[in-house]
């Protein structure tokens, strides 16, 4: 077989890589213990950055929404530059079985690959434990996006609304 | 001001709806309620409304729309002279992504008077 139908092998974290911009990156597994090194990413996060309502810019609601996305049953990887939390990927389970995915960078650490990896990691982890579906939404014109998660392996699966939605299966 | 509120199914919608006519009532504008949704889902929420804004102190009409839904609240909204159309603000998913539905798309796009999400 060959093609579509053969789900890619991804690698498992953690993972250790130099980025774009000579800085030594871990990818690393996350639970709760990461809750206040990604407080503060999200407090620095560019609000230029938001998707979709994501995160959300008071601390108080960063806190609220991270506390459910990390007790979610689901998976979170964290991309650390030494204790600094510079990047960060989720998947939270929804009632029909799939995961939907979520990435965020840091503005000065985009373009230096660590999205790619922190998404790789993410779904190798999520493999290795069974998930067999993950979907997502971008936003049409958010092109590094889409084609961070084209090159993983993710299909659009709709394109009707002002939000693309695209899949893929492990 | 003349507001229309387009009401769908489900809780948020109808969550939004109340919010709508408390403001109405503050400000003072006259509201019309259009209703939307499969047969059965708009005769629920068509009662549900009515009881609602009998107790408020509001100017209300409510109208229940069987066409497709999007084209046909923003004829109605330029029919009938609209200054402000106010939608529910779209689902969230469960990573927290707004998600807006294929009527509040519509009218943001085609709408010719202001439009509202109420979040």
């Amino acid at each position: 077989m060959t093609g579509a139908d053969v789900p890619a092998d991804f690698p498992t974290p953690p993972r250790e890589f130099t980025d774009a911009e000579d800085r030594e990156v871990v990818v690393d597994r996350a639970d709760a213990d990461a809750l206040e090194a990604l407080v503060e990413m999200y407090i620095d996060f560019d609000p230029g950055d938001r998707a979709q309502g994501i995160p959300p810019v008071e601390e108080g609601q960063i806190r609220e929404w991270l506390d459910a996305i990390l007790s979610a049953e689901g998976f979170n990887v964290v991309a650390w530059h030494g204790d600094r939390a510079v990047g960060h990927a989720t998947l939270v389970p929804d009632d029909a079985g799939t995961y939907e995915l979520a990435i965020f960078v840091l503005d000065d650490f985009q373009g230096a690959r660590i999205g790619t990896e922190l998404v790789k990691a993410l779904l190798g982890w999520a493999q290795s434990a069974g998930v067999e579906d993950v979907w997502l939404t971008v936003e049409r014109w958010n092109d590094p996006a889409i084609r961070l998660y084209k090159k993983v392996g993710f299909e659009t699966t709709d394109a009707q609304s002002f939000e693309m939605e695209m899949a893929i299966r492990l | 001001m003349h507001v229309l509120f387009a009401l769908g199914p489900g809780e948020a919608a109808f969550e939004a709806f109340e919010t709508a006519f408390e403001r109405a009532a503050v400000a003072d504008d006259s509201l019309t309620v259009a209703v939307y949704g499969d047969a059965a889902e708009r005769e629920r929420v068509s009662a549900s409304a009515s009881e609602c804004l009998a107790s408020a102190d509001v100017e209300w009409e409510l109208r229940e729309v069987d066409a497709e839904p999007a084209p046909a609240l923003v004829e109605l909204a330029e029919r009938e002279g609209i200054d402000r159309i106010v939608l529910p603000g779209g689902e969230r998913s469960p990573m927290g992504k707004i998600q807006l539905d294929s009527v509040a798309e519509f009218v943001l796009l085609n709408a010719t008077m202001t439009v509202t999400l109420i979040r």
